[in-house]
């Protein structure tokens, strides 16, 4: 049978996700006769690509650049999971949102800072005023939630979504934190 | 003593006067969820998880306060009060900064557990991401109401079984914050005796120990008070 097109994405989130979707261990073999790994972080290609059947979108949309990211991957794939708490929540990079952009770098760049004090501008991009999680961007079909999701979870979500016949379901359901 | 006899999820039950719709479904082990219900306090009806339809009556009815009468019809199971309970969950989550990742009571919080048993995996709501304080004045606990889901618990132990009355609830709807000794530092209440009941009966992360780490206040938290039973641990 042909391949479907897995791919991850990894926006603002500690890889945490990715290196619990790692935990699939041998599992992974298995995945890779199913499913073809065609963008990640853990592969080396620059531009996401179209036509993708199912994406791990793993991190909050925090800056302009993730949200020009998760539109264009929106755009490209069938099935958009939210992959872990950050996706789904905004989790730990919304702990800023109560304060606001702008005073957070304010406080973080110029006032506690003795020397060069300043907002970066260059290479990195602007912070949106408030972490987001992905539904708020753009349509999810499916919402992974866990920091991170167990292994198991994944492995179970996974084979669901590209019509493979699933194993035994995890013992423990999916759950915030 | 007077019987009442009803139905309950159309199976005929029956309970004594005065009781509540929740204390004879727990008898009859028919599953309700709750929150601000603990048993060995007063209930409240503040969380509202607790809805049932009374046949008849226009809106749903919290269970834990509304008592049995002769002839109800009562369902406990319903796909809109599934959505209904569920809609409570997320409004819950999403009115303060609940950020289980982070939270002492990660893995042993009613709220979170809450989420799983209804299935809530995202929020459709807009987080409101309040600025919220955290009063830490005391020597032993402290207070953060990032995680506060105003149960009011911590009053009603404080009063009811401590007898010392130092928490109480101070402003209204979404201004509403549990406050001590009229809004005094916790640090410095006259009335608390830092027995701890408050931050045993918390549901969520909102009272804590202080010194336990992000998923560490599981351990200790309530057998402290033997008579209090956990969320859903059995019957009464």
């Amino acid at each position: 049978m042909t391949r479907r097109r897995l791919a991850t994405v990894w926006l603002d989130g500690c890889s945490g996700c990715h290196m619990s979707f790692l935990d699939l261990d041998e599992r992974l073999l298995e995945l890779a006769e199913h499913a073809e790994l065609v963008y990640s972080p853990l592969v080396d290609v620059k531009e996401y690509p179209a036509g993708v059947d199912v994406c791990l979108v793993e991190g909050a949309v925090s800056t302009t650049d993730d949200l020009g990211r998760i539109r264009s991957v929106r755009a490209r794939t069938r099935t958009l999971v939210s992959f872990g708490d950050c996706a789904v929540t905004a989790n730990v990079p919304s702990l800023r949102n109560p304060v606001g952009a702008a005073p957070l770098l304010q406080r973080a760049y110029v006032d506690n800072v003795d020397r060069d004090a300043g907002v970066p501008v260059e290479v990195v991009p602007p912070l949106l005023d408030r972490s987001l999680p992905v539904h708020r961007v753009v349509p999810v079909e499916v919402f992974l939630p866990g920091c991170p999701p167990p292994a198991d979870l994944i492995h179970e979500t996974l084979l669901r979504l590209l019509g493979v016949e699933a194993g035994v379901p995890p013992e423990r359901p999916p759950r915030f934190g | 003593m007077s019987v009442h006899t009803f139905t309950l999820d159309g199976q005929p039950v029956a309970g004594a006067a005065g009781e509540t719709i929740l204390e004879v479904a727990t008898e009859q082990g028919v599953s309700i969820p709750t929150l601000c219900h603990l048993d060995g306090l007063s209930s409240v009806g503040a969380c509202r998880l607790c809805v049932v339809e009374v046949a008849g009556r226009p809106r749903p009815q919290p269970a834990c306060i509304t008592p049995v009468e002769e002839g109800m019809e009562v369902v406990t199971r319903s796909e809109e009060l599934d959505e209904w309970r569920a809609t409570v969950v997320e409004m819950l989550f999403v009115e303060r900064n609940h950020i289980c990742s982070i939270c002492v009571a990660n893995g042993d919080c009613e709220l979170q557990d809450l989420a799983v048993d209804l299935g809530v995996d995202h929020f459709e709501l807009p987080a409101m991401s309040p600025r919220l304080e955290i009063d830490s004045s005391h020597r032993l606990f402290a207070i953060d109401h990032n995680r506060c889901v105003l149960c009011t618990r911590c009053v009603r132990v404080c009063d009811e079984i401590e007898g010392a009355h130092t928490w109480d609830v101070m402003g209204r709807g979404i201004d509403a914050r549990v406050v001590s000794d009229l809004g005094t530092p916790w640090g410095a209440s006259p009335t608390c005796t830092s027995c701890g009941k408050c931050v045993q009966v918390c549901p969520t992360g909102a009272l804590f120990e202080k010194g336990r780490a992000v998923g560490e206040g599981a351990k200790e938290r309530r057998p402290f008070l033997p008579y209090l039973r956990r969320h859903g641990a059995g019957t009464r």
